[in-house]
């Protein structure tokens, strides 16, 4: 999947000559967290996040209401380089700059303008998506043997029973590095006939187990 | 608050509505939706000496415009067209029709209007003031949205029936959830709707369909803080699901002062269903129409209209279940003891598996839950959660 799938396209940003103040209001206004500062050519130069802009505020233990702190000049404050992103890289690849960067966005130039920008929302939203859980199904856990051509074999169990499938992850199965964990997020209230399906082939299904007495 | 006396022993005119021709609603012969579980119930009722001829409430079909509140125009004609046999499989594709859960049987459409009717025809009843109470087995058929079917579900009779309560008598009303799986379809419809609040208890989605149901999903715009949701763990048991349930409906009821209450009876929690990782048994489906019946009298005037649901187990389990919702809805006491001879002896041979022989399971029907601590405690977590909006309500207006 890329970047420019599941980046905002319609980005606020703030010139750098602008004040603190009115930074702290964007961010209040518009429930957002970062705001990246971009020049006349709409340049990216600087990027700064809600703690940014808190830090520079005055404590909220001030008598004084309008103090000149605010007035200050959002380039003051504003954190530079800035880590960004191109339409057509990878959103794992974002993924990877979140974990290692320790931040929270990036905003995404093209020849060096600004052309959208991916939060960390985003990113998890894009999670769900391939989760699957944001559609109606039922989840199934298959425990096979960690070997080439598993998948496929596993998956016509599924195509032969004409029962849709909306997401398939695999994880490993932690006590044993020999097997791996299907899960498949199938499209049908009944996944009964589908998992003795699976029995008859011989694949041990972790999930769900048999309900009732047989626990 | 009681505007009405106790209701343990009340005897209320109630509807029963009912007709053979609901088990004209069946998709495949090993389908495990089958509505002969209405027909067992019904001759269970009649061989306890507890329904009567004058009970009876006849169903009509709800008409294309009465569906349109619900569903779009272009499904209902899908849903026609499927039943003719005139429509394609990729065609039915987009509305969820001719899928595993949901295939085209002849005559779909007709099937599906007669219970969405049946669902008007005892709202019209308790409505007019024909009777206090009227339960309809035939509906409750919650995962049917506006234009696709899905979860055995054509026609979503709840959404259709609460719609014609805001429309025709302008009331607000509570919708209740108790199947075993999220009552999605109804939730998603009234989902910014402040007069309509809905609160679905079920076993979490995290395997089980439809995978939505999370406590979070409160409602939006208007309708914020009118969704409730209590997604409890697999193997949840009696003790813990009565618990968050009595707490939650009864916190929910005096929130929203609703004047009428609609209830959804799925039977699918229980231990035996094959389709669920619940594990309750028969008391459940006791105190579950108690309280409703108990909170409709306080709150609604006695208006409270009870539909059917979910529940695959439809010989040892549904039944019993259902019968208990009209002995308590009719007379405010459930059975107790046997079942009666006469019925047991009908339906032992057509049974694949031994029936129960009484209205209550035994003590030891299942095997101890190992994890039974920790259910109960991330149960109770999840009431707190469910209710925040209602909790932090109350403090506020405290202060």
């Amino acid at each position: 999947m890329l970047v420019e799938e599941i980046m905002k396209t319609e980005v606020i940003t703030l010139s750098p000559e602008e004040t603190i103040e009115t930074a702290l209001k964007l961010l209040h206004e518009n429930h957002i967290r970062h705001l990246p500062i971009v020049d006349e050519n709409n340049v990216v130069i600087g990027i700064v996040s809600d703690r940014d802009v808190r830090d520079a505020s005055p404590s909220i233990f001030e008598e004084d209401a309008t103090p000149d702190e605010l007035q200050n000049p959002i380039r003051t404050i504003m954190t530079f380089p800035v880590t960004t992103v191109h339409p057509l890289d990878f959103v794992e690849e974002v993924a990877s700059i979140f974990y290692e960067q320790e931040i929270a966005c990036v905003p995404v130039t093209r020849d060096d303008l600004l052309v959208g920008i991916i939060t960390e929302k985003d990113m998890l939203y894009t999670l769900i998506q391939l989760t699957g859980t944001h559609v109606q199904s039922s989840q199934i856990e298959v425990k096979v043997i960690n070997k080439p051509g598993i998948l496929p074999q596993v998956m016509q169990v599924f195509g032969q029973r004409k029962v849709n499938i909306s997401s398939v992850l695999i994880y490993p199965y932690k006590p044993d590095p020999k097997y791996k964990v299907i899960v498949v997020r199938i499209q049908t209230m009944n996944p009964l006939p589908t998992i003795e399906d699976l029995k008859t082939e011989g694949y041990e299904v972790l999930w769900p187990k048999s309900p009732g007495l047989t626990l | 608050m009681a505007k009405e006396p106790r209701v343990d022993s009340m005897s209320c005119h109630s509807g029963f509505v009912f007709t053979d021709d609901f088990t004209s609603y069946r998709f495949r012969d090993d389908h495990p939706f089958n509505q002969m579980r209405v027909v067992l119930t019904k001759e269970l009722l009649e061989a306890s000496s507890a329904l009567r001829q004058d009970h009876f409430i006849t169903p009509r079909h709800a008409t294309e415009e009465e569906l349109s509140l619900a569903h779009s125009r272009t499904y209902i004609q899908a849903v026609k067209q499927a039943g003719e046999g005139l429509l394609s499989e990729e065609d039915g594709m987009e509305f969820g029709i001719g899928t595993e859960d949901t295939p085209m049987f002849k005559g779909m459409h007709e099937a599906s209007s007669l219970l969405v009717g049946s669902t008007l025809s005892a709202i019209e009843a308790v409505m007019e003031n024909q009777v206090k109470h009227a339960l309809n087995l035939g509906g409750g058929l919650h995962h049917g949205f506006e234009r696709k079917a899905s979860g055995f579900c054509i026609y979503n009779d709840g959404a259709v029936g609460i719609k014609y309560l805001r429309k025709k008598y302008n009331c607000k009303v509570l919708y209740v959830d108790t199947d075993a799986h999220h009552g999605d379809g109804v939730q998603w419809a009234f989902y910014d709707d402040p007069n309509v609040c809905t609160f679905s208890i079920h076993e979490t989605g995290r395997y089980l369909f439809p995978g939505t149901g999370n406590v979070n999903e409160r409602g939006l715009k208007e309708g914020y803080g009118y969704s409730f949701n209590l997604p409890i763990d697999a193997f949840t048991e009696d003790e813990s699901f009565l618990q968050v349930y009595e707490t939650a409906l009864k916190e929910i009821v005096h929130y929203f002062k609703p004047d009428v209450i609609v209830t959804q009876n799925g039977a699918d929690a229980h231990f035996l269903d094959p389709l669920t990782h619940l594990c309750s048994t028969m008391k459940i489906y006791e105190r579950i129409p108690a309280l409703a019946h108990e909170l409709a009298h306080q709150y609604c005037g006695g208006k409270w209209i009870a539909l059917g649901g979910g529940g695959y187990d439809i010989w040892r389990v549904v039944p019993r279940a259902w019968a208990q919702i009209w002995k308590v809805m009719s007379d405010g006491t459930p059975f107790q003891g046997p079942l009666p001879k006469d019925w047991l002896k009908k339906w032992e041979k057509e049974s694949p598996v031994p029936l129960p022989e009484n209205w209550h399971d035994p003590e030891d029907a299942y095997n101890p839950i190992p994890r039974k601590k920790e259910i109960t405690e991330k149960n109770e977590k999840l009431l707190e959660k469910s209710l925040q909006l209602i909790t932090n309500q109350k403090k506020y207006n405290s202060l």
